[in-house]
């Protein structure tokens, strides 16, 4: 039998719909671990970025530590996160997990806030500020909407890596998607191993999609309509 | 992690000096592949849609998907096809240097101002010329940055192929979690780190050597 029938066989099965290994429940986890990651990461970067954005202090500092970040490999934070997790007595699976995910998420969202509201166009904040806006307001009003496109980018980016490191979480015995591709390479069960990689692919691709569509929602359309034309004149 | 067990033991370190060589030596080797063939591929892609929007926007949408998705999920989806082999896992690091490194050679080969290209021009060189002699070497600094972020983006993802069966330093990250042992994982985590560090130092002193109309 050739292995895409095989793949359409094994997902058509409701063995595979139901119970804690089935899709809905992996496909929950991952998302909750993933959320709860995204959350935490933007919890403790985004005001801090948008914050050191605004007050153009140690912002240098904040896009460097943000890209040394990024040199960080998943699977080594991973490595890093299971003794530390051990020590704190929480084990494996969700937490070693979580605290990979977290250092993964945070470079992304550091750097674009702080490069985002550094970059407001200084005329615009002199416009406000003689308009009598305080430091609050400026950053509320002004600042942040118009650096809300790349802010998101920065999350969205972030959510993604996390999507994808929570895979790995698989490896320390976490749930998610990622067990049907550790089980299917360690049982060379391919149907398991392609269905389950097709799920993250798709799951990557969906929070792509997501953050897109949040940002129609969110971003205003004068600054969206800026946005067009420079990436016309580019 | 079990308990008494200290976090490094440096005996197995000094037993295993060979390995960890071997590995370090692996490591380079699937990421020189990786980064090398991916960098002629996007030389090409980015070089043939530079100046085609339409096009650019076609082939950075592509490499986008193939960036998006999981490096784990990749490798899973060949592994049927192509086994547990250094294919498998070359052809998903190279997917993963594409996005970048087309990004940075087109912005590059845009950033040249018209002037110098008009001047070139009027001097009688040709288009294949042009190319070569004034738009690549001046995108230089550039694509040297999409090297760099390509090559430890690389670096890092090396190590999830350990986990089909290839892997570099990432042999000792998986080894130690199979075995509940840190010293291997710790071994393998700060190795592969630090080889990111390290070819990252060497990839800017190689592009001062290279474009000495900077200094």
């Amino acid at each position: 039998m050739s292995i895409v029938a095989e793949v359409a066989r094994w997902l058509a099965d409701p063995a595979h719909w139901g119970g804690s290994d089935g899709i809905p429940t992996r496909v929950a986890e991952h998302v909750a671990l993933s959320a709860a990651a995204t959350g935490v990461a933007v919890v403790l970067a985004l005001p801090l970025g948008v914050y050191l954005g605004h007050a153009r202090r140690f912002d240098f500092g904040a896009i460097n530590i943000g890209n040394i970040g990024r040199a960080l490999p998943s699977l080594a934070l991973l490595a890093f996160a299971l003794p530390v997790s051990f020590a704190l007595g929480l084990g494996l699976g969700f937490w070693p997990t979580l605290f990979a995910m977290v250092p993964l998420g945070i470079p992304p969202i550091l750097t674009n806030s702080v490069t985002a509201v550094r970059e407001v166009d200084r005329d615009v904040v002199d416009a406000a500020r003689g308009m009598g806006m305080s430091g609050w307001e400026l950053m509320r009003l002004v600042e942040i909407p118009i650096a809300a496109p790349l802010i998101i980018a920065g999350v969205r980016n972030a959510a993604v890596a996390i999507v994808a490191t929570a895979t790995l979480g698989a490896v320390v015995a976490g749930g998610g998607l990622g067990r049907y591709l550790v089980d299917g390479l360690a049982r060379q069960e391919y149907a398991r191993l392609v269905a389950g990689a097709m799920l993250v692919a798709l799951l990557a691709i969906a929070t792509e999609l997501v953050f897109g569509l949040f940002e129609r929602l969110v971003v205003s359309a004068g600054v969206r309509r800026e946005l067009s034309l420079a990436a016309t004149l580019q | 992690m079990s308990a008494g067990e200290p976090l490094i033991r440096w005996d197995w370190i000094l037993l295993h000096l060979g390995d960890v060589a071997q590995r370090v030596a692996q490591h380079l080797m699937l990421t020189g592949i990786a980064v090398g063939v991916g960098f002629v591929l996007s030389l090409a892609l980015g070089v043939w849609s530079a100046r085609r929007p339409r096009l650019y926007s076609s082939v950075t949408w592509a490499a986008g998907v193939l960036y998006t998705i999981p490096s784990l999920a990749l490798f899973a989806l060949l592994v049927p096809f192509t086994g547990l082999s250094l294919l498998t896992a070359e052809i998903g690091l190279v997917s993963y240097t594409l996005l970048i490194l087309i990004r940075n050679i087109v912005a590059g080969i845009r950033a040249v101002p018209p002037e110098v290209r008009d001047a070139a021009l009027g001097m009688g060189y040709t288009p294949r010329q042009i190319l070569w002699r004034v738009e690549l070497p001046l995108a230089l600094g550039v694509i040297v940055a999409g090297v760099r972020v390509a090559m430890i983006t690389t670096i890092g993802l090396v190590t999830v192929t350990a986990l089909i069966g290839q892997g570099g330093l990432g042999f000792f990250i998986i080894d130690g979690i199979q075995r509940f042992f840190s010293t291997p994982l710790i071994v393998g985590a700060s190795l592969s780190i630090l080889l990111a560090i390290v070819v990252d130092g060497l990839l800017v002193r190689l592009e001062r050597l290279a474009t000495p109309w900077a200094r």
